[in-house]
């Protein structure tokens, strides 16, 4: 609310931003934070474009370049992970990291930039982090089982729409990380649960639909994520706004699986 | 595939969720036999009190029931906060909720707190009436033309103590945090929420919650200013 205000007050020209940026050299060294002063940003940079900015002047002056992560800057790969002035990806809701401009902050602003909090997301330096659970989560059952050959036709297995749109919705995640980094237990519930709505929405996901929750789960609470305590600051951090009615679906999906408890084959495959 | 349902942090919260539930359903009994009190002579509230023991054996099972549920909540929660500290052991310099459709706040993110503090409470509290004065002090009165206890008596000489009724109107604001966040959570936890109720839901358990703590923390205040 407050930053809609502000938004208001920077003009395009030259602002000069106040950085407390977290500076940490391995997982295994303990980190601090160090304070910049930065001219010449903009009010229509984007905040990597910022940090991009820093780290040029940064290196003018022969320190090291703060590391920070980011690819595709136009929020679609989930790569991008701030924690700015106490909120995952910033102050805008809806978007990411890289989807957040300059002229949400103010004149002479101090931004305080912290990287992913969690025990499941260690910090490789600086604001860079490990997201290798989520990949581990999504290798225990994120996936359908397809015959391989030709290609099947579109439309050859219809979908209700109400359940297409669900699954879209869910499928929007882009595994940033962002849900883990603003729960105050850095529960993994959102991404999980999107994954695994995503594909017990669709026909092709069924055939592994048991399976599947209950290994996602397995492998969730074993990569040391927290427990899921229902606050829902991560549909708020989500960019993609996921809902936390998926983290409820989630667990309607575990409770039947595990009611049912089928013994899982052997040969595996998609049934 | 063998699954660990009770010990996962899914199973976990189911059981927080179910006895929850029933605490809060034990709750809302246990007020409106509270509500009894609101009659100054204590007539009322000493009849359904001895109607209550009359129950025997059915009582005491009931009792037993209540303990479980409370210890089976109190241990996942206990278990639960001790994996938030190990799943974010650093804290962040800053946090502020990007509000929203997000539950932070006082009540969401004290639930240990508040719970802590019950889990106090209500030990301290059984000793205090359950196991409080009784026919052996003298506290006795005729019921149905039995002799019967004067839980009444007891109840009002605690309440015009200002420490006690202090005490226990303050705990009885945290039982409304708790609450306030329980239900709805309890109803997340259990799945029961969906896109098209989930708001109502934690509106109406919100007001429920709040409604319970407020309804105990009348009654001492009545007896300390009115009785
Ligand atoms: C009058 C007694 C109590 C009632 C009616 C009650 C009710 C509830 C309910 C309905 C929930 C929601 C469960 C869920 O999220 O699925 C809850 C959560 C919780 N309760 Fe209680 N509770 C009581 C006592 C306690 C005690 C004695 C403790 C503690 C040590 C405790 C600790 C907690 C914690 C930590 C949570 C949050 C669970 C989580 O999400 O991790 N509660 N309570
Ligand atoms: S659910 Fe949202 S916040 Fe969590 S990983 Fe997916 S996109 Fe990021
Ligand atoms: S860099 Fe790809 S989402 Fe931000």
């Amino acid at each position: 609310m407050s930053n809609h205000a502000k938004s208001t007050k920077t003009s395009s020209k030259n602002m000069t931003v106040k950085l407390k940026v977290w500076r940490q050299k391995d997982a295994k060294t303990e980190g601090k934070f160090e304070n910049y002063s930065l001219d010449g940003v903009s009010a229509s940079m984007s905040f990597l474009e910022m940090m991009d900015l820093l780290n040029e002047d940064l290196t003018k002056k022969g320190i090291a370049p703060v590391e920070f992560q980011s690819d595709c800057r136009e929020g679609i790969c989930g790569t991008c992970s701030c924690f700015i002035n106490g909120q995952a990806h910033g102050p805008e809701r809806g978007a990411a990291t890289c989807q957040v401009y300059m002229r949400k902050f103010a004149e002479g602003e101090t931004i305080v930039i912290e990287p992913w909090r969690a025990a499941a997301f260690p910090i490789i330096r600086d604001l860079v982090i490990d997201r290798s659970p989520f990949d581990r989560i999504i290798a225990a059952g994120g996936y359908t089982g397809a015959k391989t050959g030709p290609h099947a036709d579109a439309n050859s297995i219809l979908v209700p729409k109400p359940d297409a749109d669900k699954a879209m919705d869910a499928a929007a995640c882009i595994g940033c990380g962002a849900c883990v980094a603003a729960c105050p237990n850095s529960s993994a519930s959102l991404f999980t649960s999107a994954k695994i709505t995503h594909l017990a929405m669709l026909p092709q996901g069924h055939p592994l639909r048991e399976r599947r929750v209950l290994r996602m789960v397995e492998q969730m609470d074993k990569e040391g994520f927290g427990h899921c305590t229902n606050i829902g600051e991560c549909q708020s951090a989500c960019p993609k706004e996921i809902k936390i009615d998926f983290i409820a679906q989630m667990r309607r999906e575990y409770l039947a699986a595990v009611v049912n408890q089928r013994p899982e084959s052997k040969s595996g495959g998609s049934g | 595939m063998k699954t660990n349902f009770a010990s996962s942090t899914l199973g976990r919260k189911f059981v927080m969720a179910i006895t929850g539930l029933l605490l809060v359903g034990f709750l809302v009994a246990h007020l409106s036999g509270n509500f009894l009190l609101y009659q100054k002579e204590g007539s009322l509230f000493n009849a359904y009190a001895q109607k209550l023991a009359s129950f025997g054996v059915l009582l005491y099972a009931a009792e037993v029931g209540l303990v479980a549920f409370f210890g089976f909540h109190a241990y996942n929660g206990i278990r639960l906060a001790f994996l938030k500290q190990r799943a974010k052991p650093v804290k962040y310099a800053v946090t502020q909720s990007k509000a929203g459709n997000s539950k932070w706040g006082l009540a969401s993110n004290n639930m240990m707190v508040t719970g802590s503090v019950l889990l106090v409470f209500i030990v301290l509290h059984v000793i205090h009436f359950k196991y409080g004065r009784g026919l052996a002090e003298g506290y006795a009165v005729q019921v149905n033309n039995e002799e019967a206890r004067d839980l009444h008596r007891l109840v009002v000489e605690e309440f015009k103590k200002p420490l006690i009724t202090v005490l226990y109107t303050a705990v009885m604001v945290m039982l409304g945090f708790h609450l306030r966040h329980g239900i709805w959570s309890a109803f997340q936890t259990l799945g029961l929420t969906k896109e098209n109720n989930s708001n109502k839901i934690y509106f109406v358990g919100g007001v429920l919650g709040v409604f319970l703590g407020f309804g105990f923390l009348t009654i001492p205040l009545y007896i300390y200013f009115f009785v």
